[in-house]
């Protein structure tokens, strides 16, 4: 009271944030900034029960539920065994797609103790489908509860479409990455099969080996589950994919693969490197017909490890790359080549995994070659690779 | 005392270490084509590891207190040792499944708060600059012993060497250079020891050796109870404080899973448990043929590096003394490279961005401070043995607590873990400050400020316990699933989907497979 007898006509002048009606508003907007992150996640139980509290303190009600289509998922406040029926009371609500006021004759429970008698049930609208229903309780519906309770539940129904806007950009990646141990194989395979079908008559020997190679390789790239796996199994594969394509090319085809074994454990995400050793190949010196050079190389720098690919090939206009990096491997596989969608679907993965300090850095000019060069931090949070899984893993390797 | 054999030794390490360093970063290896996917094998991973864990206390300060207070002393080798096997029974395996590179990682992927990490990182730190310390000290002394150099010389040139190698990339801590390390200082030790047994047992008569004094009982460094307490207080901080070590848990993240880890473990125990006979074999001789009770402490830490030339005069006397003292500096500069990278990868991480430049511009710190710190203290008069006994108490005061409740308790909170490790750490280092200081003197406080270990170690586990039980509501949601992934075996806790295909479609094929392997 004092504050605003003190200086009244300025409360009036500028509704800023120090007058009463300010603090309220910056309550409010306190409250919604409380329950956002939760909703974020989408329309869990999980993400229910963390909002509700301060959607119902927003609200100022007694009693609030949150449910989906089918069922409750949380319940805040007084009057627990009010939960029960809510989803009943939510299905002309869930069907019609309006607003409802509820009355007592099917709120009250009957006892002169309980304050929830009367409620309104508001939709939550995703993307134009009804994901759910919030219902406000309270003693008496007023016409402005009914309207406070409207503007919260067409907020919370923008928080949810923010999660499911997250979700499908996370699916994006995904189906890029999917798309990316697809491409693999209708190009190389070919490639690679007629290369082993040469060698089957005259070193039978060896284009059995190369089969094997073929099916590991090819295991690796289409294994399903898990978003990481080690350096070493990376290694592993690219090790088999250049063997491969050195049976196709020969002599032609110079190769350094080297990793320090303080790094092989470190947990990476899935096609991080791969995909760049196979640009390397395939922009870096398909098109020539020189002889070319393809160096691989994994080092321990501390708490990092840093890779890099490297070609003596044609090279790249540095302003083309750069959109292909900005498109973040988006583009249309058109635009920038097939090899520039790898490329830029693994700065991507990187970038959400570690952050925007560990995109790819690109070194390339016409006729220069390329050099691409990525850290990977020893740990992060929720980095964990399955171990490896074939025993071959250790103990053997490739010299030829 | 022969100078420019000693000299030459010293040139020669330092130089050979940088260079097998440089090589181990840039070196292509000579076939055209390798993939490197095999994994180091669990031997050479437990040679670096002892390559980068025998330090000067090791390989300076334990003869040196044998020679003077006598057989109560064996407990430093014997402590050094057995901290691997705590590490081995308790720790290793989990660790590694955590996939943790550093303690901080471990407490931040174990109770998902940067809180408990931040403290976590600050101990780290504190630990990997302060063991440098009796490091870069030990180095004055060998210098000072060997070519009558002062004393701050052998300690910047160290100090130098790490820091030029740890910016200019050179040094990293190549698992191949730190397991030759660890045969380079066994040889250097074992080769003298062998020579000065033959002497001693009448062998073989150089001329001009001395004939070995009648065992006379020195007075022990305490008496009573204080003494007994010293012992059993310093086994409490060797045995627990090696998991500790930023080093050590660094060197662990090579092994490929939890069972390699343990197998290195044991591998460790093994080479150290030879190593450290061969100290106890100079302070035993040091005993027999020392002109007289050594005057103080640091006095004592060069009976390693005097002993060849007192009982083989000579040149032979002087080629043993030129391989002691190369393999003293081969300790001090791994032991202090190891440490200056650990921080210095902890301080770019967590300070400066983590990026190249980041490790560079946190290198300095990492090696000046330590470094700054043993010119002020040259004259403490402590032994390295000493000084880094008590740095293991800190280690076991705040890390110890934290892995063995992070891996066995479930109901480990992270305001428990950050009260346990500041009252631990804040216990032990305010003992370690005051014991270098000076304060305290002979009595019960001088002894139990001079080894806090017995008590600020059982004070930081029941804060940490009593943190975590008071705030119940507090255990990390996903402790159940954390604690089910560092106790299972890696080929578990993956699930059989993918292999089962892996070995049915390989089984037909598998000898085949080898003999393809083999004429290649």
């Amino acid at each position: 009271m004092a504050d605003i007898f003190r200086r009244p006509g300025r409360l009036r002048r500028h509704a800023g944030f120090d007058g009463r009606a300010g603090q309220a508003a910056f309550e409010a907007l306190h409250r919604a900034s409380l329950a956002a992150p939760a909703l974020r996640a989408g329309l869990t139980e999980t993400s229910a029960g963390a909002a509700a509290r301060h959607l119902r303190e927003l609200l100022g009600a007694p009693g609030l539920a949150v449910t989906d289509t089918e069922r409750v998922l949380a319940w805040d406040g007084a009057g627990k065994h009010h939960g029960a029926g809510a989803a009943e009371l939510a299905a002309e609500v869930l069907a019609g797609g309006g607003s409802a006021v509820l009355k007592a004759d099917r709120v009250w429970c009957g006892d002169l103790r309980c304050e929830l008698r009367e409620a309104v049930a508001v939709p939550l609208v995703v993307e134009d489908r009804v994901e759910g229903a919030l219902l406000v309780y309270a003693p008496g519906v007023s016409a402005g509860l009914v309207r406070a309770a409207g503007e919260v539940a067409r907020w919370t129904s923008g928080q949810l479409e923010l999660a499911e806007s997250h979700r499908s950009r996370t699916r994006l990646v995904e189906a890029e990455l999917r798309a990316l141990r697809a491409q693999i194989s209708p190009h190389f395979s070919c490639n690679a099969l007629t290369a082993i079908a040469s060698l089957v008559r005259t070193d039978p020997q060896r284009a059995r080996e190369l089969l094997l190679d073929f099916a590991d390789f090819t295991r690796y790239s289409f294994r399903r589950h898990g978003e990481f796996t080690t350096l070493a199994e990376e290694f592993r594969s690219i090790g088999q994919y250049l063997v491969l394509e050195q049976a196709r090319f020969g002599d032609r085809l110079c190769i350094d693969v080297q990793a320090a074994v303080e790094v092989l454990p470190v947990a990476v995400p899935f096609l991080c490197v791969q995909p760049l050793v196979e640009n390397a190949v395939r922009h870096g010196f398909e098109g020539s017909t020189g002889p070319g050079r393809i160096t691989v190389l994994a080092w321990d720098v501390g708490a990092e490890a840093h890779i890099t690919v490297e070609d003596d090939g044609a090279g790249m206009d540095p302003e083309k790359l750069r959109r292909i990096l900005v498109a973040g491997g988006t583009s249309a596989p058109g635009g920038g080549g097939s090899g520039g969608v790898g490329l830029g679907n693994v700065d991507a993965r990187l970038r959400r995994v570690y952050g925007d300090a560990y995109g790819l850095v690109v070194e390339t000019a016409p006729g220069a070659g390329t050099k691409v060069r990525l850290r990977v931090p020893k740990y992060r949070a929720g980095v964990t690779a399955p171990p490896a899984g074939n025993p071959r893993a250790c103990g053997q390797s490739h010299t030829t | 005392m022969n100078a420019p054999a000693n000299l030459t030794a010293v040139l020669l390490v330092v130089a050979v270490t940088v260079g097998v360093g440089g090589y181990g970063l840039r070196s292509r290896s000579t076939p055209d084509f390798y993939v490197a996917s095999r994994t180091v094998s669990p031997l050479r991973n437990a040679a670096a590891v002892s390559g980068e864990y025998v330090s000067a206390a090791s390989y300076l300060g334990i003869a040196g207190l044998l020679a003077t207070y006598g057989s109560t002393m064996l407990w430093y080798g014997i402590g050094y040792t057995a901290g691997y096997l705590v590490l081995l029974v308790l720790v290793a395996a989990p660790l590694r499944r955590s996939g943790a590179y550093t303690v901080s990682d471990f407490a931040e992927a174990r109770l998902g708060s940067m809180a408990v990490r931040r403290t976590a990182t600050v101990f780290v730190v504190l630990i990997g600059l302060l063991y440098q310390v009796p490091q870069l000290v030990g180095a004055g002394l060998a210098l000072h012993t060997a070519l009558g150099a002062p004393a701050w010389s052998g300690t910047v040139l160290v100090a130098v060497v790490v820091l030029v190698s740890v910016i200019t990339g050179g040094m990293r801590s190549v698992t191949l250079v730190q397991s030759v390390q660890y045969w380079l200082k066994l040889t250097a030790l074992a080769v003298p020891a062998l020579a000065l047994l033959l002497v001693w047992r009448g062998v073989w008569h150089p001329a001009g050796s001395p004939s070995p004094l009648p065992v006379a009982h020195a007075a022990g460094g305490h008496d009573g109870g204080q003494g007994l307490y010293g012992v059993y207080s310093l086994m409490v901080a060797l045995f627990l404080g090696t998991m500790g070590l930023p080093h050590v848990t660094a060197r662990f993240y090579t092994n490929p899973d939890g069972r390699a880890a343990r197998r290195t473990t044991v591998g460790v125990l093994g080479l150290l448990g030879v190593f450290y006979v061969l100290p106890e074999v100079y302070g035993g001789l040091g005993r027999l043929y020392a002109p007289g009770p050594a005057a103080a402490d640091r006095a004592a830490d060069t009976e390693v590096l005097l002993l060849p030339g007192r009982l083989v005069p000579g040149s032979t006397g002087q080629l043993l003394t030129a391989l002691v003292v190369a393999g003293a500096f081969a300790a001090f500069l791994s032991t202090c490279s190891g440490l200056a990278l650990s921080v210095a990868a902890v301080l770019s991480q967590d300070l400066f961005g983590g990026d190249v430049r980041g490790f560079r511009r946190a290198a300095a710190p990492a090696v000046l401070v330590p470094c700054a710190i043993s010119l002020l203290l040259s004259g403490s008069g402590m032994s390295v043995a000493h000084e880094v006994g008590l740095i293991f108490s800190v280690a076991a005061s705040t890390f110890c607590p934290l892995l063995v409740l992070g891996i066995w308790w479930r109901r480990l909170t992270a305001a428990g873990a950050v009260a346990g490790m500041l009252v631990g750490g804040g216990l032990s280092a305010a003992a370690l400050t005051l014991t270098l200081l000076g304060v305290g003197g002979t009595g019960w406080a001088g002894a139990l400020l001079a080894e806090p270990a017995a008590w600020s170690v059982p004070a930081a586990f029941l804060t940490m316990v009593g943190g975590s039980l008071l705030t119940p509501g507090r255990v990390p949601s996903a402790a159940s699933v954390m604690l089910a992934r560092l106790h299972l075996p890696e080929a578990l806790a993956a699930g059989p989907a993918d292999r089962s295909a892996a070995d049915g479609d390989r089984s037909s094929a598998v000898p085949a497979r080898s003999s393809r392997d083999g004429h290649h």
